[in-house]
């Protein structure tokens, strides 16, 4: 895939050890591409462990906060994994593929620090059931945007129509085996598709060619970001870290409350006690772009800090989120946003910041 | 896709460029290469006029959606005007970056400042250099 990237002209960083493509044309451009048409990105550096034998679903339910007890077969869930101060270890997606068989999909950065935390729930409770890191032989490209669906129906017999979001379905695109599930990090309709990491230089060629008609691009990690950060998600390891309780940030929803889980107790005390700091959606109305690590003021107090920060191409604004005091995470509460050697106006307000039509 | 770089200027290394306007003043800009590698640039901070600078430091900063970057003056002195419709439309520079796209106006405190920097040749060669 490097070859393919450096023959589309990308620009190329280091992301946690994966050489990555930022940008093709321009982020802009493959962010409004994205909305209107379609974005394909290529996901490859994202972790997959698989979860298999008669307790994947002990073991799961223990890790995660997540009650996955009512997950069909075919259903993508989202869940924290926390370590016992209830921070946030990762935000990750639990594929269920059988009864007993299920994939976790984690975040790049975190996927070793997953694994052997699940792998040491799994040996002091006897768990039944092999755990292995597929990673390096799973690939994924994430296909998004309004058009996404009836560029893959062009590869492949499975029922798209009926998939629902955040469900998936195993089938052969272009011939390749594949998993194809209905879901993404862009706020968009689309795909997000696993296939064996050998195959996946044909299957992004197979793509890009039933795409051109539809105005299908090549996008990168730059407008995922942004894409990512108009709907509201947070990344980990910027807007969350073990830190950081689910509670602290919009995973309250995450948080099973009737079952056991890994960090439980502690989560507990933190309710109990209240959370003093929250993570918010913020936009500056004052001038300049408030980035990643800036600092939040409430009149003359440090009140946070900037976790994730951009210029907005869909609404043309500067957005992002901010760690701030409880005080002041209120929609429309003014605080302002320390930027270089200047103080610039901004306000809390709720996330999403865009939302796609239906 | 590049535009020419213009020969009645000198060049830094960090991509600017400088037009000696022959009366003790000299407008600055980023070069067409550097507007590219930028892409997108979607905000500009200007200094005050007023603002004194040595050689090298930083006059103002551009930014893209990712990136955040100062731009050096190539040669020190006074900012004695700024390019203001880049307040509205930053996406000037990347229009035309050696002309509707120029930042800061400035009163250079040593015109032989100038000698230090790049012609338009020495310039091309840095660039070619740097594209491999």
């Amino acid at each position: 895939m490097y070859e393919k990237h450096v023959a589309l002209n990308a620009k190329i960083i280091d992301f946690g050890g994966w050489a990555m493509p930022v940008q093709y044309t321009n982020v802009i451009d493959e962010h409004k591409t994205t909305r209107i048409c379609a974005g394909l990105f290529d996901i490859c550096h994202m972790g997959e462990i698989t979860v298999k034998g008669t307790h994947a679903l002990n073991l799961l339910q223990l890790a995660l906060t997540r009650d996955l007890t009512g997950q069909g077969i075919g259903q993508v869930k989202l869940s924290a994994l926390l370590n016992n101060e209830s921070g946030i270890i990762d935000d990750l997606t639990v594929y269920k593929i059988a009864e007993d068989s299920f994939m976790l999909v984690t975040n790049a950065t975190t996927r070793e620090r997953d694994y052997l935390w699940i792998k040491g729930i799994q040996l002091s409770n006897n768990f039944n059931c092999v755990l292995e890191d597929i990673s390096e032989t799973m690939g994924k490209l994430d296909l998004q945007g309004p058009r996404a669906e009836e560029i893959l129906r062009q590869l492949t017999s499975a029922d798209l129509k009926n998939l629902r979001f955040y469900h998936f379905l195993e089938a052969q695109v272009e011939k390749i085996p594949a998993i194809i599930s209905r879901s993404g990090y862009t706020g968009e309709d689309g795909f997000e598709i696993y296939a064996a990491a050998d195959k996946i230089g044909s299957l992004w060629n197979a793509l890009m060619d039933a795409g051109s008609g539809s105005g299908l691009k090549p996008a990168g990690l730059g407008a995922r970001d942004t894409l990512r950060l108009e709907a509201g998600m947070m990344l980990n390891g910027q807007d969350m870290s073990e830190e950081i309780s689910p509670l602290e940030v919009p995973y309250g929803w995450l948080v099973d409350w009737h079952k056991d889980f890994i960090g439980k107790k502690a989560l507990t005390i933190i309710k109990e006690q209240g959370i003093k700091k929250k993570l918010v959606g913020m936009e500056m109305t004052g001038r300049g772009i408030a980035r990643h690590g800036y600092k939040v003021f409430g009149g003359a107090q440090e009140i946070g800090v900037v976790t994730s920060g951009t210029f907005s191409p869909t609404l043309n604004k500067a957005i992002g989120l901010a760690f701030v005091d409880i005080a002041y995470s209120a929609p429309d509460t003014e605080v302002s946003v320390a930027i270089r050697d200047t103080i610039s106006a901004a306000k809390i307000v709720k996330i999403p910041f865009y939302k796609k039509l239906k | 896709m590049s535009k020419a770089n213009p020969t009645d200027r000198f060049y830094s290394k960090d991509h600017e460029w400088v037009k000696d306007n022959g009366d003790g003043t000299a407008i600055v800009g980023i070069t067409d290469y550097a507007q590219e590698m930028l892409t997108d640039i979607v905000f500009v901070e200007l200094p005050q006029t007023g603002k004194k600078v040595a050689q090298g430091e930083p006059v103002a900063v551009v930014e893209s959606v990712k990136s955040v970057s100062d731009v050096y003056a190539p040669v020190g002195g006074e900012v004695i005007g700024v390019n203001s419709k880049l307040e509205n439309d930053p996406s000037l520079i990347n229009q035309d970056a050696f002309g509707e796209g120029w930042i800061v106006k400035m009163r250079l405190s040593n015109s032989a400042e100038l000698k230090s920097l790049l012609n338009v040749a020495d310039y091309e060669k840095l660039i070619k250099e740097e594209k491999h």
